[in-house]
C-alpha cells in the first residue's frame, strides 16, 4: 500500500521527506536545548570551582577560568570549615560511605527476602501486610522523625553512624520490597515446588536459586537505594551530631557557616565532590539501572 | 503386594471452595495411573497433594506403606516432573540434575556416577554444561525427567508434561515415557486432560470430573464399558455416540426401538439378560457401526440407514447419519461406498452396546 503511494507520487515524497528532515532538525535543536539547559549548572560549578576567588569576584559567571587552580578542591576536600572543626569534607564523605555502603546493603537483602515471602511463600494476611509495607513508601519522612528519635534513644544508637544505617534500612525496606516481589511474582511457582520436592528448604531457595536470578532488580535496588541514603539530608541532620554527619550536612554547613568571604569555589567543589559517588553509581550502573526497571518475567 | 500408593478419602478445599471430593485410589508397584479429566478438574491439585505440596482437608495418604499424610514433600519419597519443566533457570543442566543431591549431602563421586547414567539414559550428555534458557522445549523436558530419574524414589509425578511440546515431539516424548516406565518398572502417577496419552500410557486410569472421580478402570475397562455419560463421552475419539431409544422387554432380551426423522424406527434386538428402563441413552463407538458384510459376529444386526455426511479420514472413513435426532458416526473402511444422501446398510454391534440412564432434563 505505501509502497504502491510512493511510486505513483514522486513529488509527495520528496516533499514529506523534505518535512521530516525538518522535523528531525528541530527536534535536534529542542533536545540539545534542554541537554545544555541542564548541563549549564554543571559547567558552572565546574569552572567556578578551578578559578581563584579573585577570578571570581573579577571576572563573569559563565566565563571559563583564566588560570585553572585545584586549590579550591584541596580546601573542599580536607580544610573547609564546617562549624569549628576545619577539616573539609573528607570525614564527612566517610561518614556517608560508612553509613550508605551497609545501608544499601542491609536495605536490599532483607528487601530481596520479603519480596521472595510475598512473591512465593502466600500466608495468611499477607496481603494486608504488603499493603501496610507500601504504605511505608509514601509516608511523609517528617511524621516519624520524633518516634524514631525516641527508638534510637531506646537503642542507645542515638547520634551514632549505626543509628542512621538502622533508620536507612528500615525507611528502604518500603521501595526494596517492592521491587523485589515485582519481580519474584513474574517466576512461576513451579520453581519453588520443584525445589522443595528437590529437599531444599526457605533459604536454600533462596540462595541458590532466587538470589543468582536477582542481578537485574539488584543494581536497581542498590541505586535506588544509594541514592537515597546518599543524598538523604532530614534523617542525617536530624539523627547526627558532630563527627558523625553525612557528607550532605557537612556540606550545608561549610556553605552556610562560612564566615567574611563567601568561598564560592571552595562551595563548589564541597557540592560536586558530595554528588561525584551517585554520579558515578549511575555512570557504571545505569544501563544495568534501565535493563533491569523493564525486566520481565525469567524464562526457565 | 502393597500398594505404592494409597490415597483415602481425600478432601480439599481452598477456603470454602471444596475442589476435591472423597478420592479413594490405590497403586501397585509398577503401575502406570493417569489421572485425566476435563481441564480445572482438580488433576493437578490431586498431584501436589500426594507430593505434599498441598495440605489436605481431609483423609490420608500413604506412599510405598507409610502415611505421608503430614509429611514434607522432601521426604516422600517422590520425583516430580511440572507442566512448565521448572527448572533452576541459573544453574547448567547438570547442575539442575544434581542439584537435590546436592541438597541432600550426596558425596560428589555418587552425583557423578548418577549423574552420567542418567545423562546417558536419556540421551543429554552433550547438554550438561547448557543453561535451560539454551534449550529448546523437547531437551528441557528430557533435563526436568533427568532431575526426576536421578532422584530413584519410590513414587513418579508427572503433572502434563507433554502438554508444551509440538505435535510431534508430542508423540515421540510419549513413547519414550512409556519406554521408561517399562524398563525401570518404576510407579507412575500421571496427570493430563488428554483421553488419547491416558489410553496409550495407563495401566490404570482414573478419570475425573468436577473434583469427583468418575471411574477408576484399565484403560480397556474404561473404554469398553464407561462408567456413566460423562466418561463414555470423555474417552474415545472421535467421541462414543450416544442415541436416546426406547426399550421394551422381549422374552429375556429387549427390543430397541430408536426414532428417525421422515423414516420408520430403527429398531434392534439386545439379547443379553439387562435390566433396562424404558428409556435409555444407547452407546455404541464408531468402531462398532460397519458396513454391511464386513462385520462378523452372534449379534450383528444390519439396518437401512440415510448417510448425511462421509468424511473420508485417511485409513478410515467416517460416515454420519441422524439416528434418536443426533448426529451418528461411523467409522468404515476407506474404500467404502457410502455417499452423501444415499441410503446405506449398517451392521450395528449389539454386543458392545452400553447403556446409560438419560439425562434428566433439568429446569
Ligand atoms: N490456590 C488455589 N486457590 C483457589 N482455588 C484453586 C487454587 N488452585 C486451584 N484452584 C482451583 O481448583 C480447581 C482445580 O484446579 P487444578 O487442579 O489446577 O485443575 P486441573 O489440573 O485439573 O486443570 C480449579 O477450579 C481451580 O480454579
Ligand atoms: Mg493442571
Amino acid at each position: 500500500m505505501t509502497d504502491a503511494t510512493i511510486h505513483s507520487r514522486p513529488s509527495r515524497s520528496t516533499s514529506s521527506r523534505a518535512g521530516r528532515i525538518a522535523l528531525r532538525t528541530l527536534l535536534y535543536v529542542f533536545l540539545i536545548g534542554f541537554a545544555l539547559f541542564y548541563l549549564m549548572p554543571l559547567f558552572v560549578m565546574l569552572t567556578t570551582s578551578l578559578k581563584s576567588l579573585d577570578e571570581i569576584r573579577t571576572g563573569s559567571l559563565v566565563a571559563l577560568p583564566r588560570d585553572v587552580t585545584f586549590e579550591a578542591w584541596r580546601t573542599a576536600w580536607s580544610g573547609a570549615c564546617t562549624g569549628i572543626r576545619c577539616e573539609g569534607l573528607k570525614p564527612y564523605l566517610l561518614n556517608s560511605l560508612m553509613i550508605a555502603i551497609p545501608g544499601v546493603a542491609l536495605s536490599t537483602l532483607f528487601g530481596a527476602m520479603n519480596g521472595y515471602v510475598f512473591a512465593q511463600w502466600k500466608f495468611r494476611g499477607a496481603n494486608v501486610l504488603f499493603a501496610l509495607l507500601l504504605f511505608g513508601c509514601f509516608i511523609p519522612f517528617q511524621v516519624v522523625l520524633l518516634p524514631m528519635a525516641r527508638v534510637l534513644g531506646i537503642l542507645n544508637l542515638a547520634g551514632t553512624i549505626p543509628g542512621l544505617i538502622f533508620v536507612h534500612t528500615v525507611y528502604g525496606l518500603g521501595f526494596t520490597t517492592l521491587f523485589f516481589r515485582n519481580y519474584y511474582v513474574t517466576i512461576p511457582m513451579e520453581l519453588v515446588r520443584a525445589a522443595k520436592i528437590d529437599g531444599a528448604g526457605f533459604f536454600r531457595i533462596f540462595w541458590s536459586i532466587f538470589l543468582p536470578l536477582s542481578l537485574p532488580i539488584i543494581v536497581v535496588t542498590v541505586i535506588w537505594q544509594f541514592t537515597q541514603i546518599w543524598n538523604d539530608f532530614l534523617f542525617g541532620v536530624s539523627f547526627s551530631q558532630a563527627g558523625t554527619q553525612p557528607v550532605t550536612v557537612a556540606l550545608n554547613n561549610i556553605v552556610n557557616s562560612t564566615t567574611g568571604v563567601k568561598e564560592y569555589n571552595v562551595d563548589m567543589a564541597a557540592a560536586i565532590l558530595a554528588a561525584l559517588p551517585t554520579l558515578l553509581v549511575y555512570v557504571v550502573a545505569g544501563k544495568y539501572f534501565i535493563r533491569g526497571l523493564t525486566a520481565g518475567s525469567v524464562k526457565g | 503386594m502393597a500398594p505404592i500408593l494409597d490415597i483415602k478419602n481425600l478432601y480439599k478445599s481452598y477456603g470454602a471452595t471444596e475442589i476435591l471430593k472423597d478420592i479413594n485410589v490405590a497403586i501397585e508397584p509398577g503401575d502406570f495411573l493417569v489421572l485425566v479429566g476435563p481441564s480445572g478438574c482438580g488433576k493437578s491439585t490431586l498431584l501436589n497433594c500426594i507430593a505434599g505440596l498441598e495440605p489436605i482437608s481431609g483423609g490420608a495418604i500413604h506412599i510405598n506403606g507409610k502415611d505421608m499424610t503430614d509429611v514434607s514433600p522432601k521426604d516422600r519419597d517422590i520425583a516430580m516432573v511440572f507442566q512448565s519443566y521448572a527448572l533452576y533457570p541459573t544453574m547448567t543442566v547438570a547442575k539442575n540434575i544434581t542439584f537435590g543431591m546436592k541438597v541432600r549431602g550426596v558425596d560428589a563421586a555418587t552425583q557423578a556416577a548418577k549423574l552420567a547414567e542418567v545423562a546417558a539414559q536419556l540421551q543429554i550428555e552433550p547438554l550438561l554444561n547448557r543453561r535451560p534458557g539454551q534449550l529448546s522445549g523437547g531437551q528441557r523436558q528430557r533435563v526436568a525427567m533427568g532431575r526426576a530419574l536421578v532422584r530413584d524414589p519410590a513414587l513418579f509425578l508427572f503433572d502434563e508434561p507433554l502438554s508444551n511440546l509440538d505435535a510431534k515431539l508430542r508423540v515421540e516424548m510419549r513413547t519414550e515415557i512409556k519406554k521408561l516406565h517399562h524398563n525401570l518398572g518404576a510407579s507412575m502417577v500421571y496427570v493430563t486432560h488428554d483421553q488419547i496419552e491416558a489410553m496409550t500410557l495407563a495401566t490404570k486410569i482414573v478419570v475425573m470430573k468436577g473434583g469427583v472421580i468418575q471411574q477408576i478402570g484399565t484403560p480397556a475397562e474404561i473404554y469398553n464399558t464407561p462408567a456413566n455419560l460423562f466418561v463414555a463421552d470423555f474417552m474415545g475419539s472421535p467421541a462414543m455416540n450416544l442415541i436416546p431409544a426406547r426399550v421394551q422387554q422381549n422374552g429375556t432380551g429387549h427390543r430397541i426401538e430408536i426414532q428417525r426423522v421422515d423414516a420408520e424406527p430403527l429398531v434392534l434386538e439386545d439379547h443379553r439378560p439387562l435390566n433396562l428402563p424404558g428409556n435409555v441413552i444407547m452407546g455404541l463407538r464408531p468402531e462398532d457401526i460397519a458396513e454391511a458384510g464386513f462385520r462378523a459376529g452372534a449379534e450383528v444386526q444390519e439396518a437401512t440407514c440415510l448417510v448425511d455426511m462421509v468424511e473420508p479420514a485417511g485409513a478410515d472413513t467416517y460416515v454420519v447419519s441422524q439416528l434418536g435426532g443426533k448426529q451418528v458416526t461411523a467409522r468404515l473402511h476407506a474404500e467404502t461406498s457410502a455417499r452423501a444422501g444415499q441410503p446405506m446398510v449398517m451392521a450395528f454391534d449389539l454386543a458392545k452396546v452400553s447403556y446409560f440412564a438419560p439425562r434428566r432434563v433439568s429446569g
